[in-house]
């Protein structure tokens, strides 16, 4: 390894293309008409150093080549994970293994087979991620520090091979009048230029800072990408969903118990072309149908008030109420309740009468709480109705045995046995809705539906995600450096006095129709003439048919 | 000589530390499902509850006995069918210092009395009307069973219906 | 209200159409062809931009309040917001390089986007509850204007690569070039089918087997060449279809993409029949005048200019609001996921270009590509990949 000894005696790292002190151009670099400026020719560290696997190993992910291979490998992979939906958006009542098949065919078998019904959370998406994690930090490493140096200790004398070199050049023959650069210093200062001088020679540099952007932008990246990884720390993350009865008051999951929840009321609104206010979209309700308006649960938080076990007694203490809405979570202490699902008209209570089927007599009623039923019912003296058994839930399973499936009062179903002063030992009944059976023959009573009350439920997503302000501050740093580096660009000029000519030279990271029009300003009123873009003179004399280098 | 060895050194701890984390993120991406509920040798999160017979049962209370925490619904087949089972079992190890807790997930007293009755069980069952426990215990799927030893620890999570001769074993690893 | 909105927006339309045809007047005007010094022609024309684009600014502002709010909420409503911005980001171009070749390009993409906009149904529609948020305007005008600007870039490197491919012998570049303008082409298909039929008042009904096996009607707007799977014509004096659709395949959309992709080709062809010479090669002497490495700054700028507003846009406020109204700031839904890719390809190319050197062509190319990108996120994702975002 070694290392490049400059005419003006300094010493530059191996892989230097420009001298870090005088500009002087080194090795094969003086070939090209016009230098590689990227990194101020400066050795990136990885070049430096390639003995041992270490340095291998930062080598690769330290190169642009492998960072852009990169993010198109992630590019197309994302892609690919599109083309069907991935399971989480699949019906929750699908087998994933058959749905992929009877939707999408044989593609969707195959699709599944490979496992790209999850492939945000596969383990080679995740790799690909994590290397471009690695890539960003290493790559950012290798330059910032270098490109600091030599931008830091840049010299204002510049060699003439350097100045001859750049993109920007011009020079200006002193033929017996001398031109007083004085000018063209104060017309670059108005443009907030910053001026160095040495013997006769000056820099004019602005912007420096707009170089940093990259850096700062990918030191946001990878803040974001640590918060992202600390969201599987247990403790920073909670997703769970409770869903509330009206009038139901419920413990938070998720919350240790320290809040629950009372839901009053939900209330689905949807737009009603009758109401005047939503008018002017009767077209569309009409294309349509029936068009939400609103999702809402008005609910009452409550805390926990000292220490209790779980399913011990707790003293609640009302917090606050709150209207629950799409776009309107409830926030408190870490923790959002956010409006996801609902559940209209769920079945609360289930009334009957107890009437002789000939003559429709009433003996009495009974209202059953479906989520709460009473074993016995006390009608009118010498009447009563025993519940044997309850299906809140009912389906006929295999045998033919009535069962149910849930606690849910979804399809409620009920034997009853009906005591009378002329049946003391009781008829009885199956009853479900529209169905009635009489399993032990033929009955003179019957218990004859009479309505039912229902209520709605809520489903509320209950989350705490403490990464949130750690993903945050790296997006606010990501886009302050991204901003940093594209709306302002590190402009350079370089003015060399020479014995009977001005050399004057310009470089700019981006924007050249920028620099020139500053250098265009800053000269106006001296009798400089204008210097030339190297690029478009080169380009013009070929026709402009090759370009790129 | 000196720089490059404390460049080395740096280089080294810096990919290991990103390696490390790529490890972290593959790790608990797999064990992200097992994150969600309850781990093994984990202390079993106290609870009170009262049975259907009005008794109340702290798990703290049954410390130096081993206790067989089971959750179930009166709906949910699989639960039903190793009901007789746990009760004869049961009868087997309460002497032996083993406790059988049956939490029921919040249903109402008539069905779960009906339940106890139809299966003649005669071991603490009660129910859970507030899901509190539940939460505590990140039950998600019925029926599940938590094994915990006379420390209180939670030394096996099984799900599923179980047979006869599995609840022995399990009583026998909870047995003091 | 919203009669005044749709009269504003025909007036933008016709404007926009003016302005072309005088950025053109302003190219063959010879004093046009270096840059900066503006001739009479291009003053007009951007002053017509600019009355057009107030106009459409009118349409916006008076849908706005015919609708009750921002009118960005369906696929007719933020394609022609695009198309909006798309003139917008233009016109910021146009004033900081005063180049005139650049509207004869942008305008009538930007003609096209609204025409095809005004494809879908217009009616004003309500807002969904998951839509009523402040972040909607936020983040689809922050993230339309980030498009826009890309999308400028696309223009330029247009511009480039007709001036720039060498059409006197048929190569890799000559051909893809050539699929560019025939995919604009087919757009123009596109738009004269739809409307003809529309004027029209065309409708055949079917009744199909769906791929549960369930009966379900649907309603063509288009004569059927393909028809749903088991479909049956309920009208008689309907265009039967030629042949039917497995039930897996959507055979409305696939008809309508027939019909683009078959106008297309009539109209491709009769401009090569008319002209015997590719279109590209027929539009080139238009761009003779243009600067290439003037264009080429142009579209690397609009990259740097438009790449931090659509990250804005489309992945910040985006996340904000996915937190707020969906309870996670990112779920993989396609439409995210094709924002994300649009990032990650606009990311590469800023890395390709300042690191690796590609400038001027291949720039030009990806370029392109990143438009196809945008254009695929817009419509194919919308209307194919459904997910939370298809709203329209």
């Amino acid at each position: 390894m070694k290392e490049v000894k400059c005419d003006c005696g300094h010493i530059n790292p191996f892989g230097t293309k420009i001298c870090g002190k005088c500009g002087m151009v080194l090795g094969s670099e003086k070939e090209n008409k016009l230098i590689d400026m990227r990194y101020e020719g400066s050795a990136r560290r990885s070049q430096t150093y390639k003995k041992t696997i270490v340095d291998k190993i930062w080598n690769f992910f330290s190169s642009v080549k492998v960072g852009v291979t990169l993010i198109v490998i992630a590019l197309i992979a994302s892609a690919v994970g599109t083309i069907l939906p991935q399971e989480m958006y699949i019906p929750s009542t699908a087998t994933p293994a058959e749905h992929y098949e009877l939707e999408y065919g044989w593609f969707g078998k195959v699709y599944y087979e490979l496992g790209f019904h999850n492939l945000y959370s596969s383990w080679w998406y995740l790799i690909i991620i994590g290397m471009l994690g690695i890539s960003l930090l290493i790559a950012s490493i290798d330059r910032f520090f270098p490109l600091y140096r030599s931008l830091k200790k840049q010299g204002i004398t510049r060699h003439d091979g350097f100045m001859k070199r750049q993109r920007i050049y011009g020079v200006t023959k002193l033929d017996d009048h001398d031109i007083n650069l004085d000018k063209v210093k104060a017309g670059l200062k108005r443009q907030r230029y910053h001026i160095r001088e040495e013997n006769g020679h000056i820099l004019a540099e602005k912007n420096r800072f707009s170089r940093w952007g990259p850096y700062v932008n990918h030191i946001g990246l990878i803040i974001f990408l640590i918060g992202a990884l600390l969201r599987s720390v247990p403790g920073m993350y909670i997703d769970k969903v409770v869903w509330l009865r009206e009038g139901e008051r419920k413990e938070i999951p998720g919350t240790n118990g320290e809040y629950y929840l009372k839901n009053n009321e939900f209330t689905l609104e949807v737009y009603d072309k009758g109401n005047k206010e939503d008018e002017q979209y009767s077209a569309a309700i009409d294309k349509t149908g029936t068009i939400a308006k609103t999702y809402q649960s008005d609910v009452t938080l409550y805390e926990r008030k000292g220490d209790a076990l779980p399913g011990e007694k707790v003293d609640l203490e009302e917090v606050k109420d709150y209207k629950i809405k799409v776009n309107e979570p409830l926030k408190h202490d870490h923790y959002s309740l956010y409006q996801v699902d609902y559940k209209l008209d769920e079945l609360s209570t289930m009334a009957f009468n107890l009437i002789n089927k000939k003559t429709e007599e009433k003996f009495g009623g009974v209202k059953i709480d479906l989520n709460n039923p009473q074993k016995r019912y006390e009608l009118n003296k010498g009447y009563s109705v025993d519940l044997i058994s309850y299906f809140p839930d009912f389906e006929f399973d295999d045998k033919g045995e009535p069962r149910t499936i849930s606690k849910i009062p979804n399809n409620p179903a009920f034997i009853f046995k009906m005591h009378t002063p002329d049946k003391p030992e009781g008829e009885v009944s199956f009853v479900a809705i529209k169905e009635t059976a009489e399993p032990l023959g033929e009955n003179t009573y019957k218990m004859a539906f009479n309505g039912v009350e229902t209520q709605d439920v809520t489903a509320l997503t209950v989350r705490k995600d403490l990464t949130l302000w750690i993903l945050f501050t790296g997006g606010i740093i990501f886009m302050v450096g991204v901003v940093q580096g594209s709306y302002w660009n590190h402009r350079r000029i370089w003015i060399k006095r020479k014995q009977d000519e001005i050399v004057m030279a310009g470089h700019t990271n981006k924007n050249w129709h920028g620099i020139k029009r500053d250098i265009k300003k800053a000269i106006e009123s001296t009798s400089l003439s204008e210097p030339t873009d190297q690029l478009e003179e080169e380009k013009s004399s070929t026709k402009g048919e090759v370009l790129n280098g | 000589m000196e720089k490059r060895k404390r460049r080395l050194i740096s280089r080294t701890i810096i990919l290991l530390l990103l390696g490390a984390a790529l490890v972290f993120a593959l790790y608990t991406n797999f064990t992200k499902d097992k994150n969600e509920s309850l781990r093994k040798g984990s202390v079993a999160p106290n609870f009170v509850l009262t049975d259907m017979e009005g008794k109340e049962h702290k798990l703290s209370d049954y410390k130096g006995k081993g206790v067989f925490l089971n959750f179930w619904g009166t709906y949910c087949k699989p639960c039903e069918y190793e009901m007789p089972y746990m009760e004869h079992q049961y009868q087997n190890y309460k002497d032996q210092g083993v406790e059988v807790l049956a939490v029921n997930v919040g249903e109402s007293d008539y069905a779960v009395n009906n339940f106890i009755t139809k299966h003649d069980l005669t071991f603490p069952v009660m129910i859970d009307q507030g899901r509190e426990v539940e939460n505590a215990y990140r039950v998600d799927i019925l029926p599940v069973t938590f094994l915990i030893d006379k420390e209180g620890q939670v030394i096996d999570i099984i799900t599923g219906a179980l047979t006869e001769k599995s609840i022995q074993k399990h009583m026998e690893r909870i047995k003091p | 209200m919203a009669e005044i909105s749709s009269n504003f927006l025909y007036a933008a339309f016709l404007l926009y159409l003016v302005a072309t045809f005088l950025f053109g007047g302003s190219i063959k005007d010879k004093r046009g062809a270096e840059e900066k010094k503006q001739n009479k022609w291009a003053k007009l024309a951007i002053s017509v931009t600019i009355l057009g684009f107030a106009a459409q600014i009118g349409y916006f502002i008076t849908r706005w309040i015919a609708a009750g709010h921002a009118p960005v909420s369906n696929l007719f409503e933020f394609t022609t917001f695009f198309g909006m911005m798309l003139v917008g980001a233009f016109i910021l171009i146009y004033f900081l390089y005063k180049t005139p070749a650049l509207g004869l390009f942008a305008l009538p993409i930007a003609l096209l986007i609204i025409a095809y906009a005004s494809m879908f149904p217009t009616e004003i529609s309500p807002l969904i509850p998951a839509l009523q948020s402040d972040w909607l305007h936020i983040h689809v005008t922050t993230a339309a204007a980030g498009q826009s600007i890309l999308a400028i870039s696309f223009v330029a490197a247009i511009i480039y690569l007709v001036k720039f491919v060498d059409q006197t012998h048929s190569s890799k570049r000559t051909f893809w070039l050539e699929v560019i303008m025939f995919t604009l082409v087919s757009t123009i298909g596109f738009v004269i089918i739809t409307s003809t039929f529309a004027a029209l008042d065309y409708k055949a009904n079917f009744d199909w087997i769906d791929k549960k096996g369930a009966a379900d009607k649907q309603e063509y707007n288009l004569p059927a060449l393909v028809g749903p799977h088991e479909g049956k014509l309920i009208e008689a004096d309907r265009f039967e279809p030629l042949v039917s659709m497995p039930a897996i395949i959507n055979a409305k959309k696939l008809n309508t993409v027939l019909w683009s992709i078959g106008a297309g080709l009539i109209l491709y062809g009769l401009i090569r029949l008319i002209a015997r010479k590719r279109v590209a090669a027929l539009i080139k002497p238009i761009v003779k005048n243009v600067n290439l490495s003037l264009l080429d700054e142009i579209s690397y700028r609009s990259v740097l200019i438009g790449f931090p507003i659509f990250t804005l846009g489309a992945l910040v406020f985006a996340m904000i609001w996915a937190q707020v109204a969906w309870t996670r700031f990112w779920g993989w839904d396609p439409k995210e996921v094709w924002a994300l890719i649009t990032w990650l390809f606009y990311a590469a190319f800023l890395h390709l270009r300042m690191s690796k050197g590609w400038q001027g062509e291949k720039s030009a190319w990806l370029a392109v590509i990143g438009f196809a990108i945008m254009i695929f996120n817009l419509i194919f994702v919308n209307l194919v990949i459904a997910g939370l975002h298809s709203y329209a």
